[in-house]
């Protein structure tokens, strides 16, 4: 059994937390126990008590906590003085970046203490439930939004009132990554006119199911990377790019950026100029503003106006403005991770570093840094198979005029082929046997042309009633019955006895079928 | 004047069998045109007792007595899940009953034939016999595998296909000589062919292609009924057992077109080996329990219903039906989702929701519900499995490649309620279970639709 803990998080700012009492239910199923650091939750709204509630143990100091846990989840990477604290042997499960903090691998190392970066769980679907990234991405789309409206002095959605007019708002949302697809949504169910720009062509699709306008720039390149990130683009590419921006700053009245390029600085997509275009009162939310930002004027962690009235919003936390939304969705994410790290769900950690996602989350681990992991093996979006070229009206005309074609000699031939073989069959068979042929062919195609109009949900109750009817076969036992042979009158007798079954059976089910189908 | 009168009623009988059958295109004329079926049926019967040659009424009397009352509570008795097993065995008495009549037709010829229609009288009894023999010992075997008594697995022989092909030459040899002369027996070994060729038809096919077999023996028993006519000169025979054949004929046309297989594949047995390596599916399965799905069905205002094969053993029926009325009751469209081969028989989910008393207005066929899936905010998918699977579609190896499906993944949001986590009857691996909007919900399908009654709101 292993122990997990939580302590409060010591980042300015940070309201966060990575433990709640419904993930302390769960993370308990799987065979743990579960520590909190008191007040961990008090920032995102989750009381000691809540917790206690819930299962797990309060302890009062995070010295204290750090000792007993085996399993340390957070939010923040550890502080300096947090990994001080590692110890062998445990697992500490966070945001890391390790790109930016080879300090941080280097003292895990050190003190041989396992580190999960939920940062780097690979972009797989079965991975998408453990993918912190995302489900703060995507509250970080969300929020954008209502930053934005909450600087914006207008209506979202269009609207006809007694006072006037309203136009909608016209919102452009570039990088539809999780955030920019959650910008989108959300913008969208507001009301607003949505547009949206992603160098990946195969992103079109989920922008259009999404109701927004996807802006395609006609230009032969591709700009996917590795595991459904962006990849940089050319220069000429960037310049078709900035282009298409210009066009649209005038006419949006908010933008959200959300571009970024894995291990780089954000691309600047919103140069000064457009904002210069932009008409006051308009607003710019910068999401990649952590790297440096999108938008040229975009200053870190604030929200700035330019003299020309346009609101440019720069903050970086905006998980963390919604602490009890965002910690619950991590604190699942976290729980899933240790879902995989306990299989047999009996408390015991089976670190598998064969396993793809805790391969490729694994920063540290055993005393060596295992930093960057090899490249994921399947693709996180399917690419899209160049599309055959739509068929024109007159194409699909003539293959209709065709296949009509095709069937008009089909039938001509068969009638043909019957008739012939009719004929044939008349030279030779006596006259008493073709008049049973007439109407034997007669009765087929009157069967034909019946069937098929039957519905497909009487099927069941037409085969009951040709059932029943094909009890017929009763009037030629009926007919031998009456034989001087002791043998023939026996086994005719038994042919009545079977074809009334038959019948009687055949015909009341069908009825009793029937009458159960009922309109509403 | 007999022959006038029984011509003239059997005229009758046949115009009332085909507006029986007529009257199939919808549900409530449907209803009337039983009686057409019951009426004709009634005046034929009566008009042939005139006839000449019938004799031992008592007989007669005792065997209808007897025949009437086993149907009447056959009928009364069967549950509708059942309805396959009865369709089959229904089949077999009329392919016993068409060997019998060849039988007896061999041992008393009538008198009075002349030169070529002996040949051909003869000839007549010899396909009656063949049919009538397939279709007892196939309807029986089909039987035995619908009701479980017979593993549904196909049976798969080696040189199958040489040792139906051998049973049938043999066939063609006994016949010329029994045209010739030879003797009874001849006729006897091929009524003990025919049956050997029926049963192994028929072990030969796996229980997925079941709704093709039981409509084609629908169609057997139609045209052993018709060569029985031929060889007692009957024309209502004739004429009766060319609507019925011609009736399964086209049941099992639509069932191999709702297959995409071919008639002659789906017949010879064997299911369709794959033609190249699976694609090979991304994701995982997600199971999702009762509470998720009745709060997602509580958000959706529009929900189809998919149910399959799979809701039928788990006796499901009534439990959905409850469900469908309280989602119905709070004012959402759900609707019901058919494939053509849903079940063990054509048209055999309409029956069991409609005894389950779900109207059948809101039950719809593929072609009428398809179009408007991606507008579906909740599919359930209920012990289905290849009628939903998208590599139908997307992957040309796959062994039901080309298969119209219903296209399920489409929609919102998919659940699908599932025993366990493995392939179906089929065996083929459904990639819709791993998309990203299906949710599975395991459990037995009763039991599961129960939780979800309490948890609705």
């Amino acid at each position: 059994m292993s122990i997990v803990g939580t302590p409060k998080e010591v980042a300015k700012g940070e309201n966060r937390v990575a433990m709640t009492p419904q993930s302390v239910t769960d993370i308990m199923k799987l065979g743990h126990e579960c520590i909190i650091q008191s007040g961990a939750g008090a920032a995102a709204r989750f009381s000691d008590a809540d917790y206690k509630a819930a299962g797990a143990t309060v302890v009062k100091s995070a010295a204290d906590l750090w000792k007993k846990a085996d399993i340390i989840a957070k939010v923040q990477p550890p502080t300096n003085a947090e990994s001080k604290k590692f110890e062998k042997g445990k697992t500490v499960i966070s945001f890391v970046y390790p790109s930016d903090n080879k300090k941080l691998l280097e003292a895990a190392t050190a003190a041989k203490t396992t580190l999960i970066a939920k940062d780097m769980v690979p972009r797989i679907s079965r991975a998408q439930k453990m993918d912190a990234l995302s489900s703060m991405a995507n509250i970080a789309g969300y929020r954008a939004v209502i930053e934005a409206g909450n600087s914006f002095g207008r209506f979202f959605t269009g609207q006809i009132t007694a006072a006037g007019k309203v136009p909608p708002a016209k919102v452009l949302v570039i990088g539809a990554g999780v955030a920019g697809l959650a910008a989108i949504g959300a913008a969208q169910s507001l009301g607003a006119i949505v547009r949206a720009f992603d160098v990946r062509p195969e992103v079109a699709e989920q922008i259009e199911s999404m109701g927004a306008e996807f802006l395609l720039l006609d230009f032969e390149e591709s700009g996917s990377g590795e595991g459904g990130y962006a990849a940089p683009s050319s220069p000429e590419f960037r310049e078709k790019q900035l282009e298409l921006f210009r066009e649209q700053a005038s006419d949006v009245d908010i933008v959200i950026t959300t571009a970024l390029i894995p291990g780089r600085d954000a691309p600047k997509l919103w140069l000064e100029d457009m904002v210069k275009a932009m008409k006051p009162g308009s607003v710019v939310v910068d999401l990649a503003a952590e790297r440096g930002g999108n938008c040229d004027l975009t200053v870190k962690d604030e929200k700035i106006e330019t003299p020309n009235g346009v609101t440019i919003i720069g903050y970086t936390d905006f998980p963390s403005r919604m602490a009890t939304q965002s910690s619950s969705l991590y604190a699942t994410n976290i729980r899933h991770m240790l879902t995989d790290l306990t299989p047999e769900k009996d408390g015991k950690i089976n670190h598998n570093m064969e396993d793809d996602v805790i391969r490729g989350a694994t920063v540290a681990h055993k005393g060596k840094i295992t930093f960057p992991p090899p490249p994921p093996k399947v693709a996180a979006i399917a690419k899209q198979p160049p599309k055959e070229p739509e068929p024109t009206r007159e194409e699909i005309a003539a293959k209709e005029a065709e296949e009509q074609r095709k069937a008009g000699v089909r039938e001509i031939g068969l009638l043909a082929a019957g008739g012939l073989l009719l004929m044939v069959i008349g030279m030779y068979a006596p006259a008493s046997f073709m008049q049973h042929m007439i109407v034997f062919a007669l009765a087929c195609f009157v069967g034909f042309q019946v069937i098929w109009n039957v519905s497909h949900a009487l099927h069941t109750p037409l085969m009951a009633i040709t059932n029943a009817i094909s009890g017929i076969i009763i009037v030629g036992a009926l007919l031998q019955i009456g034989s001087s042979s002791w043998l023939v009158t026996i086994l005719a007798a038994i042919s009545v006895l079977i074809a009334a079954i038959n019948i009687v059976g055949g015909f009341m089910v069908t009825r009793r079928m029937l009458a159960m189908f009922q309109k509403s | 004047m007999e022959n006038g009168f029984i011509t003239a009623v059997y005229v009758t009988a046949s115009i009332l069998f085909i507006l029986s059958l007529g009257g199939m295109s919808n549900q409530e004329s449907a209803k009337r045109s039983v009686w057409y079926g019951i009426v004709g049926m009634g005046l034929a019967v009566f008009a042939t007792l005139f006839a000449s040659s019938v004799g031992n009424y008592w007989l007669i009397v005792l065997m209808l007595g007897i025949g009437s009352a086993v149907g009447v509570r056959v009928a009364q008795k069967v549950e509708m899940t059942e309805m396959p097993q009865l369709v089959a065995a229904l089949h077999s008495f009329v392919g016993l009953a068409a060997v019998f009549i060849g039988l007896n037709s061999a041992i008393t010829p009538p008198e009075g034939l002349v030169g070529a229609e002996i040949t051909i009288h003869e000839w007549e009894i010899i396909l009656g016999v063949f049919i009538g023999a397939i279709t007892f010992t196939g309807s029986i075997i089909a039987y035995g595998k619908l009701a479980g008594s017979i593993d549904g697995k196909p049976l798969t022989l080696p040189f199958r296909h040489g040792l139906n092909a051998g049973g049938i030459i043999l066939c063609l040899i006994l016949g010329f000589m029994f045209a010739s002369h030879v003797g009874m027996w001849t006729l006897i070994l091929i009524m003990l062919i025919a049956f050997a060729i029926g049963a192994h038809l028929v072990m030969a096919i796996g229980g997925a292609d079941m709704p093709v077999v039981v409509s084609m023996l629908n169609s057997y028993s139609g045209w052993a009924a018709a060569a029985t006519g031929f060889l007692l000169g009957n024309d209502l025979l004739i004429v009766t057992g060319a609507l019925v054949g011609s009736s399964g004929a086209i049941l099992s046309y639509i069932m191999c077109r709702a297959m995409n297989r071919n008639f002659v594949s789906v017949i010879l047995g064997g299911f369709g080996g794959s033609t190249g390596p699976a694609m090979e599916i991304e994701g995982e399965m997600v199971s999702i329990e009762a509470d998720a799905v009745a709060a997602a069905l509580d958000a959706a205002d529009s929900i189809v219903i998919v149910p399959g094969y799979g809701m039928a053993v788990a006796q499901a029926q009534s439990s959905i039906s409850e469900l469908t009325r309280r989602l119905r009751g709070a004012g959402k469209n759900v609707r019901f989702a058919i494939h053509p081969v849903a079940g063990r028989l054509p048209g055999h989910m309409n029956v069991l929701l409609a005894e389950a008393k779900v109207p059948y207005d809101i039950v719809l066929e593929m072609d009428e519900i398809n179009d408007d899936l991606p507008e579906t905010d909740v599919v359930m998918v209920v012990g289905s499995n290849d009628i939903v699977n998208p590599a139908a579609q997307e992957d040309p190896n796959s062994p039901i490649a080309g298969m119209p499906v219903l296209e399920v993944w489409k929609a919102k949001q998919v659940f699908v309620s599932k025993r366990g986590a493995g392939t179906g009857y089929s065996g083929v691996e459904n990639p819709l279970f791993f998309k990203e909007n299906t949710r599975m919900f395991y459990g037995d399908a009763k039991a599961s639709v129960d939780a979800l009654l309490q948890k609705l709101n």
